[in-house]
């Protein structure tokens, strides 16, 4: 059961991911990007969907994972995300609500550098009923 | 000289089986819709689809083979609305197009189309990049 009182609460995740040039280069690889000197703008969902599935599936929190699909994605990149940052995390529960049977989560994803906000994204996540 | 309305050429982007597998170990999303055949079938899905995530990728690989490479990107959003089906043995296209919506300054908003099949699978698929 989804706890209702977790919505408008930020929560702390990984306080230091570091990213490699060989995890960037396998997913510039896979789009074909060649230039890995910066990290592809979607790269980062692969940290935030992992720091959400911690988060949100804590018990104070109580999302079912298990029947989640992804609706919608949106990045704002204040600086692009290169091999050798080390990211702190946290998810930002924005609202939920229930329609037809399926929970609906909006929440943020905050990736610091340091004290520098460098990428903002925010995932509507669908548990089906 | 771009301006409101300007739009970009179409390009065309084939998925199979093996780039799903790929990106599935490239992101780290080993959810089995994506490479399963018999479990997508058992969850109600009409075959194996695409990540949402992978489309977006390769849309904004669109958008930065335009906009000038990755750092170019400032936002970048779409909704998911309907999968890309990925046969077995096939190549499927995402078809891709887009137009200039909004010039500010330096800022350039693009409204992205995105289509497999013939249908339409992102929504309110947008970015704002700076071109370099």
């Amino acid at each position: 059961m989804f706890a209702p009182d977790s919505v408008g609460r930020t929560f702390a995740g990984a306080d230091s991911i570091k990213i490699s040039q060989s995890e960037i280069d396998a997913f510039a690889a896979v789009i074909g990007e060649t230039d890995t000197s910066v990290a592809p703008p979607t790269f980062t969902i692969r940290i935030s969907l992992d720091q959400f599935q911690n988060i949100l599936t804590r018990p104070e929190v109580g999302l079912d994972w298990s029947r989640l699909v992804h609706g919608d994605q949106k990045f704002e990149v204040f600086a692009p995300v290169k091999a050798g940052d080390s990211l702190r995390c946290s998810a930002t529960i924005e609202s939920y609500r229930v329609a037809a049977g399926n929970e609906i989560v909006s929440v943020r994803s905050d990736l610091h550098r340091g004290e520098d906000l460098v990428i903002s994204s925010w995932s509507t996540l669908v548990v089906r009923a | 000289m771009i301006s409101v309305g300007t739009a970009l050429p179409e390009k065309i982007v084939y998925l199979d089986r093996a780039l799903l597998k790929a990106y599935a170990d490239a992101s780290g999303d080993q959810n089995p819709i994506h490479q399963n055949e018999e479990f997508a079938l058992s969850v109600g899905l009409p075959n194996v689809i695409a990540h949402g995530m992978l489309t977006m990728a390769l849309v904004g690989k669109y958008v930065t083979d335009w906009s000038g490479g990755s750092a170019s990107v400032k936002e970048f959003g779409a909704r998911f609305i309907k999968p890309v089906i990925v046969p077995a043995g096939e190549k499927v296209d995402l078809t891709i197009n887009a137009t200039v919506i909004e010039v500010n300054g330096e800022e350039i908003k693009l409204d992205l189309i995105a289509t497999s099949a013939g249908v339409k699978v992102l929504g309110m698929a947008k970015a704002v990049v700076i071109k370099k």
